[in-house]
């Protein structure tokens, strides 16, 4: 790909984000401000926003990839990432913009009437937050990688620069301007090319992705490994080496018998013509017609692997802390409930696209089976596809479209854990009394920081992988407590801080083994990569009983915190006095 | 209608004083938007629950096509999106007409 054009359209992304963002500014003077655009913004721009928040690294290149990998049973990540918003609906928005919170551990303090539970919402907000952003990191530092070569760290770098500026300039209000025009510079980035690329593959003679066999290279290819990579060899073939493998330098001829060999960061192999291509050995190769069907196909356990992930996704989204802040950007209910129902409309349009880029990438980047690297075949399918000018276009769009996806989602999240910092771990700092603004922002660079560098000193999994992991955790914490907080008056304080720690203990505990050690194989292995369908149960379980077992320690301004969450704003009635902002009791 | 009861205060001070009435009032409130809720997030649940099952158990129609397209990929690809929108718009129509009806209610006189 035509580096220059990649980095203008990098640098030009990261430019508007921020001139918009600087249109978007108006001095912050209080948290209100700062934190909610003092809820002045129209339903449009709101469901935008959440678009454009939403749709991370994991929907613009993640679900891509995972189509391309392992086919029809990961169509199930966009299905959930869609529905998470409708079980949001049904469930939680209305309620939760009604109760005037502005964060999950407001909410937290607001029901349950306890600073404990507070505290420990908090700290899930922050792990979670950082969960999230450590994909998007990794995806920004492959990506300039891919398109222009530069060294994995300095994409990070950029996403981490960009994000700074604009929260640190200009907090929610900026961030709300920002992120609806990134919806909407991600649709087009995204579903453009699709056009240009199913000519092409008309033009092709249309070439069936199905088969009895794993993918094959087309024609002789040349397959450059950018970062290092073990692959695993199935079939005997004759390469073209240049570089180095195993450790040893080499060039010219090269026989790979059956097995696996380290392939060193710059080595070039090229293959003939119809040689089976080997996977790297994070991926589990899968014939055409496993891929084109569903639980056939790779993952051991894929039943059960579906349904985990399906309900994490399902109940992760309502407690995904940076999704939950725009909620109360919405002037009361009714708009909360209207404006997810566009997120629904915004969403489903922009998911139609990423599986056709993995089903493509089947047929014209099979290399990135062997290199692991196939988050990038969104990045690299319209340069392969398209020829000419014309691909190098495509290609800086799509360049374009996947950092408004990591601006987008980490200045998001990097606000909301910025927030929760400020206001509850980082206080003893601040002086103490009110919250600060200069607490914020230096609670921003912390934010910020630490995913930073998780990222470049942690292992590279799939973006999707990580971020289901994120939505695993915020399943198995804050969905049993929202659920719970809104509709069910007899949850406690302390049934809340046992599930809480229970499904969030258990769930982090997964995460962790997963990222750390890799994914293990067999049934245990199958668990701990999909937590949720065990974490989530396990958490609702405990709540419900501790909270059964300690009847006395019903917050005591339930009944009145119940009228605030449910009765609708045209009625005159009292909904008591809590407010985020003078919160000492 | 607001005059067939001729009572001098409206609900809304039952909610407020958290008379039993006033509870009532809530609870009923509550527990409709809650059927409403389960309903919804059940049906769809349920629906997508089913397909991973159906396909194990009815390999057959995996195989299915439609316009060269594999069925699952059909309905997971694409045609779950408008299903959701449209359930969703159902959901928000049916919960703002509970609400109506509720403020309707507690502010008769």
């Amino acid at each position: 790909m035509n580096s220059s054009l990649a980095l203008a359209a990098v640098a030009a992304t990261a430019l508007a984000t921020v001139l918009i963002g600087a249109y978007g500014l108006r001095i912050a003077r209080t948290t209100s401000d700062f934190y909610v655009a003092s809820r002045t913004v129209s339903p449009w721009w709101n469901a935008s926003a959440i678009g454009g928040e939403y749709l991370s690294a994991a929907s613009f290149l993640g679900v891509a990839g995972l189509v391309l990998a392992y086919g029809s049973d990961m169509l199930w990540f966009p299905v959930g990432y869609t529905a998470g918003y409708l079980v949001l609906l049904v469930f939680v928005a209305a309620p939760l913009r009604r109760s005037g919170a502005y964060t999950l551990p407001d909410f937290a303090e607001a029901r349950l009437e306890s600073l404990a539970v507070r505290r420990l919402a908090s700290v899930l907000v922050v792990l979670i937050g950082w969960l999230y952003l450590l994909p998007q990191f990794q995806a920004a530092g492959l990506t300039l990688r891919t398109v222009t070569g530069a060294p994995v760290w300095a994409g990070a770098a950029l996403v981490a620069v960009v994000v700074l500026v604009n929260v640190l300039s200009g907090g929610m209000r900026s961030i709300t301007f920002v992120q609806a025009f990134q919806y909407w510079l991600k649709l087009t980035a995204l579903a453009v090319p699709v056009a240009f690329l199913l000519l092409a593959w008309q033009a092709d003679g249309a070439p069936p992705v199905r088969g009895d066999d794993v993918p094959a290279f087309p024609e002789t290819t040349r397959v450059e490994v950018t970062l290092d990579v073990t692959v695993e060899v199935v079939e005997p073939v004759v390469v073209q080496a240049e570089g180095s493998v195993d450790g040893e330098a080499v060039s010219g001829p090269l026989e790979l018998e059956p097995g696996s060999y380290d392939v060193a960061e710059g080595t070039v192999l090229t293959f003939p013509a119809g040689a089976p291509v080997p996977h790297a050995d994070r991926l589990t190769p899968v014939t055409g017609d496993a891929w084109a069907l569903p639980l056939e196909g790779g993952r051991e356990y894929s039943l059960y692997a579906t349904y985990s992930l399906v309900l994490a996704l399902f109940f992760g989204t309502m407690g995904l802390p940076h999704v939950l802040v725009r909620f109360y950007t919405n002037p009361d209910g009714r708009a909360a409930r209207r404006t997810t129902l566009v997120v629904l409309v915004l969403l489903g349009l922009f998911y139609l696209w990423p599986t056709i880029y993995g089903v493509l990438g089947r047929l014209y980047a099979p290399d990135l089976l062997l290199t692991g690297r196939t988050d990038a075949v969104v990045l690299v399918l319209p340069g392969r596809m398209v020829e000419g000018v014309g691909g190098e276009l495509l290609g800086a769009l799509v360049t374009a479209g996947a950092f408004a996806a990591f601006l987008s989602t980490s200045s998001g999240l990097t606000v909301s854990v910025a927030g929760v910092l400020t206001q509850d771990l980082l206080r003893p700092w601040s002086g103490g009394s009110a919250v600060s603004v200069r607490a914020f922002r230096v609670a921003t660079v912390v934010a910020v920081l630490v995913p930073f560098g998780l990222a470049l000193l942690g292992r590279q999994l799939g973006v999707a992988d990580v971020v289901g992991l994120a939505f695993a955790v915020a399943a198995s914490s804050f969905c049993p407590l929202l659920l719970l907080g809104i509709w069910w008056r007899r949850l406690t304080d302390v049934g809340a801080l046992a599930g809480l720690a229970t499904g969030g203990g258990l769930a982090t505990a997964a995460v962790l083994v997963t990222i750390v050690a890799g994914p293990l194989d067999g049934l245990p292995g199958a668990l701990l990569a999909q937590p949720a369908a065990w974490t989530l149960p396990a958490a609702v379980l405990v709540m419900v009983l501790v909270s059964l077992a300690t009847p006395r320690r019903m917050a005591p301004g339930v009944a009145r915190t119940m009228v605030r969450l449910h009765a609708p704003e045209v009625l005159d009635v009292d909904r008591g006095d809590w407010h985020p902002e003078r919160r000492v009791r | 209608m607001w005059a067939v009861r001729a009572r001098r205060r409206t609900a809304t001070s039952d909610i407020d004083e958290q008379t039993r009435l006033g509870e009532v009032y809530m609870r009923s409130l509550i527990r409709t938007q809650l059927r409403l809720g389960l309903l919804t997030a059940g049906a769809v649940l349920g629906l997508f629950g089913a397909l991973p099952l159906l396909f194990l158990v009815v390999p057959g129609l995996r195989e299915l096509e439609l316009l060269g397209v594999p069925l699952p990929w059909v309905l997971l690809g694409v045609v779950v999106y408008p299903f959701l929108v449209g359930t969703a718009w159902l959901y928000v129509r049916q919960a703002e007409r509970v609400e109506r009806d509720f403020a309707e209610l507690v502010q008769r006189r």
